[in-house]
């Protein structure tokens, strides 16, 4: 069986920090049980501007603008220094301001929950028309025209709690809101399906990128696996889904269907290994992994950042859409033969996770720790972490991995500074769970091994499954990326020769069935004459 | 140090007695890993969880610190935890957790 093949990227960022007051679960929780703390009144003295996200070294890498060896090279505080000319746009994605969001909310709205005023509505709808490059036809019938602030207001007061609308703002100003989709339904709450529909809305953006980069239409799409951290569901299936074709109808993957992969922050792991899984084994051609962002984790360590006098760097969604396709010979491999995972049976110890994880898999195929030249593994923004007690997390993993190449004899214990500044990645992703989770450096690796300068990376996903109060166990998913090897190909002619020798026996079969007795051949009538 | 946690160790030291019960911290940094001995000694720091003000006192230890492990066969001390020996900053973590056990533990 051919291996399967990254074809493809696209990564997107947006802009968020009135969903960040409104919706980040650090602030909703605070705002429950201390409103008048000092954080929250101060909290929008915290929060960056557009251009200041837009210019932000980590965000530029994340879409790809930068390489994370260029960000790597510029000192910290990222945040105190900006990228010179900073663009939205990438070849792979965006950074999308909060107004163009709550459009997208809107136009895959498909259940009229999303209200936008008007005034609002005419004036973000005229830009994106005029300047978005995912913009398609029917997008402005989706948007509509908006409605008065009154009708807004109207569902914002009074009736049930839990039916209420949720408020979308843009700083001051209301803007919009989102409907409960049931009275009484707690899946349905508006807060909930404001998250879902976030989600979905920044899982649209990311796959409409990845379709307008022209590696794959988006009638070729055969499969969608969604794999962000939200549910999605009614009262009687709180997580039944599904977020992976409610996304992919949004771009037009008519002939697509797809499902949604939940594991915390591994699912991407998991997904790209099934995505590569389901390709190699010819169920499907073209396979994309996405996933949309969280706005619960907005905001997620805000105390810290502002207790520091930093921005709240956590103010953006993350979204990212991966093509995984049948082997076009170019692109690099999913080796299959190299999945890490961590077993129920493995234990819980660092120790015991990355043997399992990053080890075990190389072992088997036979490769050392030293001959993969990148790990990627929890890219976390250091950034964001460090301050908030976190430390640096794909620099603890990295530290995790060159010990066990001590370990196992391949370095020196001096060596381990040198071996992670090698094979390491600097972190750039937002800590939005699933989003920095090993996936957010395939398209840079993807283009360090397309253009020869490294052969082999291993991607790393690991979740936290206690958070769900279901288990203690701990998770983790890996896969390696390798040079693709090209098409094996058959000697001048042996091809045809070969399609000669099946089309005769074929021929035979045939002729055999017909010429015997009742139909059976020539094999079962000697068998029951015998 | 999670709100649950807390629970759990003002429960078990309730149920079986605070000089029965010894913590173990397997924290990755050594300021983490004092704020962690600090609450199950002198209480919770940040005032937001069940320990906020209750001192138990407890016997507070990290796993690196060399009295915990000569208790530990060294066998299953390498297989692990010696990976993350070489990964952590072991002299600021055992610095930081005995300087909060000297001065909080009663036991």
């Amino acid at each position: 069986m051919d291996s399967a093949v990254v074809r493809d990227t696209s990564y997107a960022l947006v802009h968020a920090p009135s969903l960040l007051v409104h919706m980040g679960t650090t602030q909703t929780v605070e705002r429950e049980a201390n409103p008048d703390s000092e954080y929250l009144r101060n909290i929008t003295s915290h929060l960056r501007s557009y251009e200041s996200c837009v210019a932000y070294p980590p965000n530029q890498t994340y879409i790809g603008n930068m390489t994370p060896v260029e960000l790597a090279a510029i000192e910290r505080p990222w945040f105190e220094r900006p990228v010179e000319n900073a663009r939205r746009y990438s070849a792979a994605g965006q950074i999308m301001p909060e107004d163009e969001f709550y459009a997208w909310m809107k136009i895959v709205d498909s259940f009229n929950l999303v209200l936008l005023e008007d005034s609002f509505t005419s004036d973000v709808a005229k830009r994106m028309a005029e300047s978005s490059p995912i913009w398609q036809d029917g997008d402005a019938a989706r948007l509509g025209a908006g409605v008065p602030a009154e009708e807004i207001s109207k569902h914002l007061d009074g009736g049930k709690a839990s039916a209420k609308a949720e408020p979308l703002y843009l700083g001051d100003r209301l803007v919009g809101c989102v409907k409960a989709a049931h009275e009484r339904d707690r899946a349905l709450t508006a807060h909930v399906m404001t998250e879902n529909l976030a989600v979905k809305a920044s899982g649209v953006v990311a796959l409409r990128h990845l379709i307008a980069r022209g590696s794959v239409s988006a009638a070729d799409v055969d499969y969608i696996i969604e794999c962000s951290e939200e549910a999605c569901g009614d009262m009687n299936q709180r997580g039944g889904g599904n977020f992976a074709k409610a996304v992919g109808e949004m771009a037009g993957c008519v002939n697509a269907t797809g499902s949604d992969v939940r594991g915390f922050c591994a699912a991407p792991a998991h997904s790209m290994v099934m995505a590569a899984s389901l390709v190699q084994a010819g169920v499907y051609r073209n396979v994309v992994v996405l996933a949309g962002g969280a706005t619960a984790k907005l905001g997620m360590n805000g105390r810290d950042h502002a207790k520091k006098g930093m921005p709240l760097l956590e103010d953006v969604l993350g979204a990212f859409a991966i093509l995984v396709s049948a082997n076009d010979g170019v692109s690099p491999v999913i080796r299959t033969d190299a999945v890490g995972r961590h077993k129920i049976g493995s234990g819980s110890s660092p120790q015991a996770v990355m043997t399992s994880i990053v080890l075990d898999p190389l072992e088997r195929v036979g490769l050392r720790i030293s001959d993969v030249q990148r790990y990627s593994a929890e890219m976390q923004n250091p950034e964001i972490t460090e301050s908030a007690g976190a430390g640096d997390v794909p620099k603890s993993n990295m530290k995790m991995i060159a010990a066990l190449a001590v370990k196992k004899g391949e370095i020196e214990r001096t060596a381990i500074d040198s071996f992670v500044g090698e094979h390491g990645l600097v972190g750039f992703a937002p800590t939005q769970g699933h989003i920095p989770s090993g996936v957010p450096s395939i398209g840079f690796l993807r283009d360090e091994i397309m253009a020869g300068r490294m052969e082999r990376a291993q991607i790393i996903g690991k979740g936290s499954l206690f958070l769900g109060r279901m288990t203690n166990l701990f998770d983790g998913v890996s896969f390696l990326l390798e040079a693709n090897p090209g098409k094996p190909t058959a000697p001048d002619g042996a091809e045809d020769r070969l399609r000669k020798i099946m089309a005769d026996a074929l021929r035979e079969v045939a002729k055999s069935l017909t010429d015997d007795e009742g139909g059976a051949s020539e094999c079962q009538i000697r068998q029951g004459r015998s | 140090m999670d709100l649950e946690n807390q629970a759990r160790v003002k429960e078990l030291a309730e149920k079986y007695g605070p000089e029965n019960v010894v913590v173990v911290i397997g924290g990755a940094e050594a300021e983490a890993s004092g704020l962690t001995a600090e609450t199950v000694t002198a209480g919770d720091p940040t005032y937001a969880g069940p320990l906020a003000g209750v001192q138990l006192g407890l016997s507070v230890w990290h796993i690196v610190e060399d009295e915990l492990k000569q208790e530990i066969d060294p066998a299953v001390y390498e297989d692990q935890v010696s990976m993350m020996e070489m990964v952590l900053d072991v002299d600021a973590i055992k610095q930081e957790v005995s300087s909060i056990r000297q001065q909080y533990s009663k036991y």
